[in-house]
């Protein structure tokens, strides 16, 4: 591929990427004024917390549970946002920034810049997929996020037209492209499982931060005895 | 409403915490596998949980309602690789025309 082609390529991938994902930033804006935030809360959480995943995890628990549920809604945001840390480990030394725009850079720190980064070959690629992703989600995320927002808050009863469902299944669709090892799919299966029991038995928001790090704790642990090898089926455990 | 402004600004402070301690950590961090494993392992958990959550739980109950419906039809299409958007809204759609056609809870 020639220099000019392949700078293309990166362009048009990392818009793309910035379109598709953007747009879905529509159902985050009406999920959260369903769950009963303002449109401008909704609007600063797009452009504050920049997460995705994160933010449904944010609505996702207050709607659930009302104001006692901000702790562990934050929690949940919180603990949604450690694979960030992971990224920018990584980009931090592939971009090399440093001062303003090493912070700008952290803010752009999300799934999608990662991605299209690191599918690049060339550095200089690497460093332009990594921009050109983080601002163009950046842009159409939050565009879409005032668009979702505006029309959720004229819905008064979000059940009725089915978006308590919608927000189920917007999680639904984060995990599933991440369900592709044994590995994987159990600690799903088993945070589901934990999560569920807990359910009744303490507030509500709160099993998901117990259940999901009681999951992932376990199958460590299964994974450092002997049951490890035959869950990995192979024998370096 | 104006409480939530509390989640709103903790939060985004809490998640961008992640974000620029990546940037200011020795390189070599990067390189410990098991410390990457546990993060995607604790991802994958957080985001099964938090769907079991939404789709069955009411409160402090346990429920089955139309919600498990919808998220069905949203598991098929993500099964059959439809966009994320397409679900969503099949879901919405599914759930909403069971509680208003068919009356269920």
């Amino acid at each position: 591929m020639s220099k000019r082609s392949r700078r293309s390529s990166v362009v048009s991938m990392s818009v793309g990427v910035g379109l598709a994902v953007g747009l879905y930033g529509t159902s985050f804006g009406a999920l959260a004024t369903a769950a009963g935030l303002s449109v401008w809360q909704a609007q600063v959480l797009s452009l504050l917390m920049f997460s995705g995943g994160s933010q449904f995890a944010l609505i996702g628990v207050i709607g659930a549970s009302g104001p006692a549920g901000m702790i562990p809604a934050i929690v949940s945001a919180w603990l949604l946002g450690i694979r960030n840390g992971f990224y920018a480990l990584r980009l931090n030394s592939v971009l090399s920034v440093t001062g303003m725009v090493k912070i700008i850079a952290a803010q752009l720190t999300i799934d999608e810049s990662n991605a299209v980064s690191a599918s690049q070959e060339s550095p200089k690629e690497s460093k332009r997929g990594f921009w050109i992703t983080g601002i163009a989600v950046f842009i159409f995320w939050n565009f879409f996020t005032l668009v979702g927002a505006l029309l959720g808050s004229v819905i008064s009863d979000p059940s009725v037209w089915g978006l308590d469902a919608a927000a189920a299944a917007a999680f639904l669709g984060l995990v599933w492209p991440r369900l592709k090892h044994f590995q994987s799919n159990l600690t799903a299966l088993v945070a589901v499982i934990f999560t569920l029991v807990l359910v009744p038995l303490i507030p509500s928001g709160i099993p998901v931060i117990v259940g999901a790090p009681l999951a992932v704790g376990l199958i460590y642990l299964l994974k450092r005895t002997g049951l490890g090898k035959y869950l990995q089926g192979d024998n370096h455990g | 409403m104006d409480s939530y402004w509390f989640a709103v600004i903790a939060g985004s402070l809490a998640v961008y915490f992640w974000k620029i301690l990546g940037y200011s950590l020795p390189k070599k961090f990067a390189e410990n596998k098991e410390v990457v494993i546990f993060a995607g392992k604790l991802t994958v958990a957080l985001l099964a949980a938090l769907t079991a959550v939404q789709t069955f739980a009411s409160g402090q109950t346990l429920t089955l309602d139309s919600r498990v419906a919808g998220v069905a039809v949203a598991a098929f299409l993500y099964w059959r690789k439809a966009p994320f958007i397409v679900a969503v809204c099949s879901a919405a759609l599914v759930a909403a025309l069971l509680r208003n056609l068919l009356g269920w809870p």
